[in-house]
């Protein structure tokens, strides 16, 4: 069996106006262009358009494309400028309390201590079928997620951007980022602890 | 070692806020000691740091959806118009065949 072609691979043919490289990279990157833009816009129908903007941003900028950046970097800024011509101006503003704890007081004691021993889920989660089924609740605590934590956790933690390329990507501050970041995957963590003690009972 | 500028040890609520500073790698140097000293001391903070590091792997293991033969056949299209080829160019349609 062999490799996928890296991302550049397929630029390089798509220069050369190969459709099935274009479709190749379209199938590996349309999924997570379109839920990226869904935070940006009102209805999924607007971050089709947005998505399919890119696109053509893509096919049309390819030569111009110096790998700087890589590949995935350059995409989702498209994305995300796009997005912000489209989408409401003025981009709603997350429920965002920035002293939301990670966990909930109540779990702690009163010298801040936890109250309730914790157990690491390994032994669990390393068994391939419950692993599996892990997916659809946590991309549904995913979706779930105020829209900027959404993005951070989504470019970070499931496409896989360095914390550099999401900056540049959302234009945030590096601590802004990180902020997002940790009250996303504390949300996350959270709503994997509930789907587990829910299975415990 | 100036021992008399330590700080007070962190407790687990502290530690739950600064995981991800300690994850990415941002922690200043003393506070990065006094989490790995609490770390020692603490499983339930341990076992904390490793849900976390679960919950980060499992997400990283997501795939968004895939591309339905309609949205497939759309962008064929796209392409087609895009780049002005479908047309009966000496290329053909296909130079590609993977085994």
């Amino acid at each position: 069996m062999e490799a996928a072609e890296t991302d550049a691979e397929l630029l390089t043919r798509i220069r050369d106006g190969d459709e099935s490289a274009f479709l190749a990279l379209v199938t590996r990157y349309n999924g997570s262009l379109q839920r990226v833009a869904r935070t940006f816009v009102p209805n999924e129908a607007v971050a089709e358009e947005v998505v399919q903007d890119t696109w053509i941003g893509v096919v049309r900028g390819v030569d111009r494309f110096e790998g700087r950046s890589s590949f995935k970097t350059w995409l989702f800024r498209i994305l995300v400028n796009r997005a912000r011509t489209a989408g409401v101006r003025e981009h709603r503003h997350d429920t965002f309390d920035p002293t939301e704890p990670a966990v909930p007081p109540d779990r702690f004691d009163p010298s801040g201590a936890w109250a309730q021993p914790l157990a690491p889920w390994e032994s669990d989660v390393d068994d391939r079928l419950v692993a599996a089924s892990w997916g659809p609740s946590l991309m549904a605590a995913l979706d779930e997620l105020p829209e900027r934590q959404r993005d951070v956790v989504f470019l970070r933690d499931v496409e896989g951007l360095s914390s550099d390329d999401v900056c540049d990507v959302l234009g945030v501050t590096e601590g802004n980022q990180r902020v997002l970041l940790h009250r996303g995957r504390s949300r996350l963590r959270a709503a994997l602890e509930s789907e587990l003690t829910a299975r415990g009972r | 070692m100036m021992l008399t500028m330590r700080r007070e040890e962190l407790a687990c609520r502290q530690m739950v806020e600064l995981v991800t500073d300690y994850l990415e790698g941002a922690l200043p140097r003393r506070d990065r000691k006094r989490f790995d000293r609490h770390l020692r001391g603490c499983p339930n903070c341990t076992a904390y740091l490793e849900q976390m590091r679960t919950t980060i792997a499992e997400t990283g293991r997501l795939t968004p959806d895939d591309l339905t033969p309609e949205a497939r056949d759309e962008f064929t299209r796209l392409f087609r118009s895009w780049t002005g080829t479908g047309g009966s160019d000496d290329s053909g349609s296909g130079g590609d065949a993977p085994g």
